[in-house]
């Protein structure tokens, strides 16, 4: 399992690389750079800038430059937000994402994994027929429409809960943007788990179990539940992209304070240092939570780690 | 009829009635699966709704009152209005809701036909190309489908978009040239097994270049998948543009798309919910269909899943 891992880890590596290396080239083919202003710059200032930001070296230099910066946490100067360092500002959005994401992303997966096994369980009834329709609605209705209508019905015509904005700590303000974020997700998972579940409970090792008379709560959770996820597991690293990604549009449209809102404003405002650092840190956080899921996946089937 | 027995009389009989009768009917694989599909009742209406929806999109605008760009200085923000042809009502600028929502519909459909086509085209080329070398050229193709499927890209997109202009050219591109990996896979893995069929060892044997076989003799055998999977892209990136343009990078004024109308539609949900209620109508229905459709033409021509 150790060296399963650390295969794992080796392997996280060059992609990381290479998102940092699309990034920065990316970045240097950006027409205009940072010190196009209205008015000329003196040419003394010029290379005297030039020369602090390291643009006077030949193209590769600055590239190890700027990967030596971001190992070492440095992702250069924002070119909009004054006085601020990207890192700082990332620092500033990225507790608010991971808090958001992962209060969804953990509920959506308990929530339809539940779903999932409820539908299976009671195959063709009533239950089995209201998560078809909910996932429906998941599925088809896109992030941003589902959180223009739930601010609308809840936070102006019902005023149960705030229709956006963040106040520290305040858990009303939580509850819509999260399930924004989840519902499609859980509905994806609940999905793949009535349909692995059903698929197990008609395996034979289930029936021996049934004929032994264990109970049925014994016989789910003891016997069918670990086979069963083992494809709701290998959906979860993709779910979570989708899931993290989602949050770009969540966060800007309840105005919270996560790096999501950093990078469309700075997407919109041509803040390429802030963009770029913001990816890189999107790109760096799906791949740890990626690993993460792939320990779980081989924890649950020993299988995939001898391939 | 001497000589013949009673049983040569009924083989006789028989053979007589076969003659007149019609001989049976074989049914192709594209029949079967046509007739499944048409006992799929979601799957009929949704394709009769976005029949609908493509048919008023594409003529529509010559049907209606007003224009998408007229400005109606007697009513703006103003609610549907039959008498004054303004069925949709107004939106904050006075122009005619119908004409901008049919606007926007072809804009959607468009991207969505084009991105579609763009990523059918490379999906299939790199998936077919990487199941039929097989070995190392396989394993380093298919490695970097991997990377890229790690890589959150929709953030390369926003990234591309923002650096070389919001050109609806581009987001076609774009978008496309990103939604192609989940069809490489699928075409890799179905190459995979094609390629050890009879027909494929018989044109290699006869001398058809690798490019002829993957052409000519393994792409034209990939069209169920193939079917099925860009029916299930189409969805994936009606979405991914409306979401653009609700970002504000997608489609730019004076043109328009539903995700463009949704975002614009939203604030002023309260005072005017008819600019968000008739845009998410339309576009919550597209992509009902389309996945209805899809998962019916799944149904339809991959039996073994049932």
């Amino acid at each position: 399992m150790l060296g399963y891992a650390f295969r794992r880890v080796l392997s996280a590596l060059p992609i990381a690389l290479i998102a940092v290396t699309v990034a920065f080239f990316i970045l240097r083919l950006a027409p205009g750079g940072p010190f196009d202003g209205e008015r000329a710059l003196p040419p003394d200032v010029l290379a005297n800038l030039r020369a602090h930001y390291n643009l006077d070296q030949p193209i590769w230099m600055q590239y190890f430059i700027y990967v030596k910066g971001v190992v070492t946490g440095d992702l250069g100067p924002s070119m909009v937000v004054e006085d601020f360092t990207v890192s700082q500002l990332i620092a500033i959005g990225l507790p608010f994402t991971l808090m958001l994401g992962l209060t969804a992303f953990v509920s959506a997966t308990a929530i339809g994994m539940l779903a999932g096994v409820v539908a299976a369980v009671n195959q063709n009834k009533w239950p089995d027929y209201a998560l078809v329709l909910v996932v429906m609605l998941g599925v088809v209705i896109p992030n941003f429409l589902m959180g223009g209508l739930l601010q609308l019905v809840f936070g102006v015509y019902l005023k149960w809960l705030p229709a956006g904005g963040w106040v520290n700590g305040s858990l009303p303000h939580l509850v819509l943007p999260v399930t924004v974020l989840a519902w499609p997700h859980a509905a994806r998972i609940s999905r793949l788990m009535r349909g692995s579940m059903i698929e197990v409970l008609g395996t034979n090792f289930i029936r021996t179990a049934k004929s032994k008379g264990i109970g049925e709560r014994l016989m789910l959770t003891r016997h069918a539940l670990k086979p069963a996820l083992i494809p709701v597991v290998s959906y979860l690293g993709p779910g979570l992209s989708y899931l993290l990604t989602g949050s770009l549009v969540v966060e800007n449209i309840f105005g919270l304070p996560g790096i999501g809102k950093y990078f469309v404003t700075a997407a919109l405002n041509r803040d390429y240092g802030l963009v770029l650092g913001t990816t890189i840190f999107y790109v760096a956080l799906i791949l740890v939570l990626n690993l993460l899921v792939d320990l779980v996946y081989a924890w649950l089937d020993p299988r995939v780690r001898f391939h | 009829m001497a000589g013949l027995t009673k049983k040569d009389a009924v083989l006789t009989a028989y053979a007589e009635k076969l003659e007149t009768l019609d001989a049976p009917q074989g049914r192709s694989l594209s029949q079967d699966a046509f007739r499944r599909l048409s006992a799929n009742r979601a799957a009929m209406v949704s394709i009769f709704v976005l029949g609908f929806i493509i048919l008023a999109a594409l003529i529509g605008p010559f049907f209606v009152p007003w224009d998408g760009g007229t400005v109606d200085w007697g009513s703006i923000r103003k609610p549907p209005d039959f008498s004054k042809g303004h069925y949709f009502g107004t939106d904050q600028n006075g122009r005619d809701l119908l004409a901008r929502l049919l606007q926007g519909t072809q804009m959607s459909l468009m991207v969505a036909g084009v991105a579609t086509l763009v990523s059918v085209f490379i999906g299939v080329i790199y998936g077919a190309v990487s199941g039929y070398f097989g070995g190392r050229v396989d394993a380093m193709m298919m490695r970097f489908v991997d990377i890229m499927y790690a890589l959150p890209y929709i953030l390369f997109v926003i990234i591309l978009v923002v650096i070389f202009g919001r050109s609806p050219v581009l987001l076609f591109v774009g978008i496309g040239a990103l939604e192609w990996l989940t069809m490489a896979r699928i075409v890799r893995g179905q190459t995979l097994s094609l390629k050890e069929k009879e027909f494929v060892e018989a044109a290699r044997a006869g001398g058809a270049k690798p490019w002829t076989i993957i052409t000519r003799h393994i792409v034209p055998n990939l069209t169920g998948p193939v079917v099925i999977y860009a029916t299930l892209t189409v969805p994936e990136i009606i979405i991914t543009e409306s979401f653009l343009s609700y970002l504000g990078l997608g489609v730019q004024e004076p043109l328009t798309s539903l995700g463009t109308l949704i975002s614009n539609g939203t604030p002023v949900a309260e005072v005017m919910p008819w600019l968000l209620v008739f845009p998410a109508i339309v576009l919550v229905s597209m992509l009902m269909c389309l996945t209805y459709i899809g998962d019916g033409l799944r149904d339809a021509l991959d039996p073994k899943d049932h």
